[in-house]
């Protein structure tokens, strides 16, 4: 196993989990309070030397009972060592975890797509939207395993609401503050962008 | 960063050695009062536009979207928007077979279907702990370098065309095609190849492959000094990638930034040299690193990476040896189709095989290769069944895209033209 798991434990104590190994690659669970202490540490201390995310994603059991599981992929670009961070959330609590792009920016659209597909929160993650689906796609979470494979509205509901979705939906309200196009919109369209209405239908109230 | 000096007068004629044209063109006569211009309108300064590119340009190599906020021509800030193209696939692999999966890796970066057929045939044997045979494994390098020339070779010609040279194009596109028409002769398909199968190949190489292989491994470096010598110091080329979108090793680095990207920058890390699969260490060929981590390193990491796969082939194909492309294994491994007929046993093992698909045991396993855009991993987790808990792709496209809004911001309008091409994204990829 990576000894980087034992150097962990002697830093953090009980605050790191399990360690474990799965057709020869490590993993280390690690509580989600000390995440991004862990990880500013595996990145800044010369032994470690962390320096390259290679992926953020989730993994949700088919088990319910199993905690939902925020997956970091580290390497150490000089010594080529690879290790495996989890962090485990309750599926049923709260879903919120600290976001590493203060340490890895490459971390910015990596987090913006778990959150997209899991509903994870990333908190101080500087720009958290939908990357994948569109801003306001009302299914819930694609990747979640209560999400059925063909989504949860009908087809025809599917198409009703592209067809009716409002074309300010395309620019996000900070893109439409640029050129002061805001200003040329008609007044009930800046009226329901002000509201925070952007995309529902029209008639739907 | 550095000065480079380009020999530019002898690729192009009509210029100095500043990259200025020599004569006036069209014969126009420079107008003596011309400078007598009325002078810019004050009350445009400062006013920032707001302007929409894609999702359907042709510059934006695929149905991507980038809202520019311009102040002048000079770009302040870069929105990109994506998804116009996702399909979904790593839900809908949760719902399939391992080998279901597979012509579903073809979709993704569909440019080099062959080495994500690869990459994703690796994890499952990581998983399952197989060990695939001495020829199965010569012929995935072979696959995956034959890929990673098709992907530059289409990199090349579209992002010279962004730039205003038409004739690489047409060059690369040829070869392009001779590569697909061997794809053609060994999976029957030029785009969804699906050559791998977990465990082995979907099929061994026909008879005339091999010479049709070593006959384009010996006309290929023609092509290649072609593109070099109408290219690597034509004025207009030089000036429109030297120093555009310069990232640092460190700024490369922290972005995440794979592949030719990441080389470019100056970090000499290649999967297949640092952390080898498919025996590439026994291979000799060199890691091609840059050093300003500008479009135009870029452009020369890909150029010398298409000389190194050629080497690669080569070598390959002096070492191919004979032998079972498929593993010794019944129970992932189907039958042949005379032996299901007529042997009790080889019927049972082909029935539980397609009714109940390959188990893999309980654990996980990440595989990442050198994918022609950068890593390429594929995440298996597998709770037992046939099919996986979750299947990851690790996209090396979609995250060096995610540098583009840091890359191109303060560069000129037409800048962020030439910046984009040189991430090399494809969007089946990039949204999945």
């Amino acid at each position: 196993m990576n000894p980087t798991v034992d150097a962990l434990r002697a830093t953090f104590g009980s605050a790191i989990g399990r360690g474990l190994e799965s057709c020869g690659d490590t993993i280390v669970y690690v509580a989600r309070e000390t995440l991004l202490d862990a990880m500013a540490w595996l990145r800044d201390t010369p032994q470690q030397g962390y320096d390259y995310l290679v992926d953020v994603t989730a993994v949700e059991y088919r088990d319910r009972e199993r905690p939902l599981e925020v997956v970091y992929q580290l390497r150490s670009l000089a010594r080529r060592a690879d290790l495996r961070v989890k962090v485990e959330l309750d599926p049923r609590g709260d879903l919120t975890v600290d976001s590493v792009v203060p340490l890895w920016r490459g971390a910015d659209w990596l987090e913006r797509e778990t959150y997209d597909m899991f509903g994870i929160t990333f908190r101080g993650h500087p720009d958290l939207r939908r990357i994948l689906m569109w801003e306001t796609y009302a299914e819930g979470y694609p990747l979640r395993k209560d999400f059925p494979l063909r989504g949860r509205f009908s087809r025809a509901e599917q198409v009703r609401q592209a067809l009716g979705a409002n074309p300010e939906a395309h620019y996000s309200m900070e893109e439409l503050s640029i050129a002061e196009a805001y200003d040329e919109l008609p007044a009930d369209m800046k009226e329901r962008l002000r509201r925070g209405e952007r995309g529902k239908l029209p008639n739907s109230e | 960063m550095s000065k480079r000096t380009v020999e530019l007068e002898l690729a192009t004629p009509g210029m100095d050695a500043r990259g200025q044209p020599i004569r006036v063109p069209l014969g126009v006569a420079p107008d003596p009062g011309a400078s007598d211009l009325a002078p810019p309108e004050p009350d445009l300064a400062g006013e920032h536009m707001l302007i929409n590119i894609g999702p359907q340009h042709p510059a934006t190599h695929g149905v991507l979207r980038l809202v520019v906020e311009l102040d002048g021509e000079t770009v302040v800030r870069v929105i990109p928007h994506l998804g116009y193209l996702h399909s979904g696939f790593e839900k809908l692999g949760e719902y399939r077979h391992y080998n279901q999966i597979i012509p579903l890796t073809d979709r993704t970066d569909y440019l080099s279907p062959m080495a994500n057929n690869v990459g994703f045939a690796l994890a499952a044997e990581k998983l399952m702990g197989i060990e695939i045979t001495p020829r199965c494994t010569v012929l995935r390098v072979i696959a995956c370098e034959m890929s990673r020339i098709i992907s530059h070779m289409v990199w090349l010609g579209t992002t010279s065309i962004d730039l205003g040279a038409f004739t690489p194009f047409l060059w690369a596109f040829q070869e392009r095609e001779r590569i697909y028409n061997l794809q053609e002769m060994w999976t029957g398909a030029r785009l969804t190849t699906s050559v791998t199968r977990v465990g082995g190949m979907m099929a061994d190489i026909p008879d005339d492959f091999v010479s049709g292989l070593r006959e384009f491994t010996q006309t290929f470096p023609r092509t290649l000094s072609e593109i070099d010598r109408v290219l690597t110091r034509n004025a207009v080329w030089v000036g429109r990638t030297q120093g555009v979108g310069a990232l640092t090793a460190a700024e490369a680095t922290n972005h995440s930034l794979s592949g030719p990207m990441l080389r470019a920058s100056g970090v000499a890390y290649d999967v297949r040299k640092d952390n080898p699969y498919l025996d590439y260490e026994t291979y000799d060929f060199d890691v091609v690193v840059g050093e300003h981590g500008d479009v135009y390193d870029r452009y020369l990491v890909r150029l010398e990476e298409c000389s190194q796969s050629n080497r690669i082939l080569q070598q390959a194909l002096v070492r191919l040896p004979d032998g079972p492309i498929n593993v010794a294994d019944p129970r992932v491994i189907l039958p042949p189709k005379s032996r299901a007929m007529n042997d009790m046993e080889a019927m049972i093992y082909h029935f539980k095989q397609v009714m109940e698909g390959v188990k893999a045991p309980v654990g996980e396993a990440y595989v990442g290769i050198e994918n022609p855009k950068g890593e390429l991993g594929t995440y298996l987790v597998s709770d037992g069944t046939a099919k996986p808990v979750r299947w990851r792709i690790r996209p090396p496209s979609f995250i060096n895209l995610s540098a583009l809004p840091r890359m191109a911001e303060g560069h000129l309008l037409s800048d962020l033209i030439a910046i984009n091409a040189s991430v090399d994204i494809v969007m089946g990829e990039v949204d999945r």
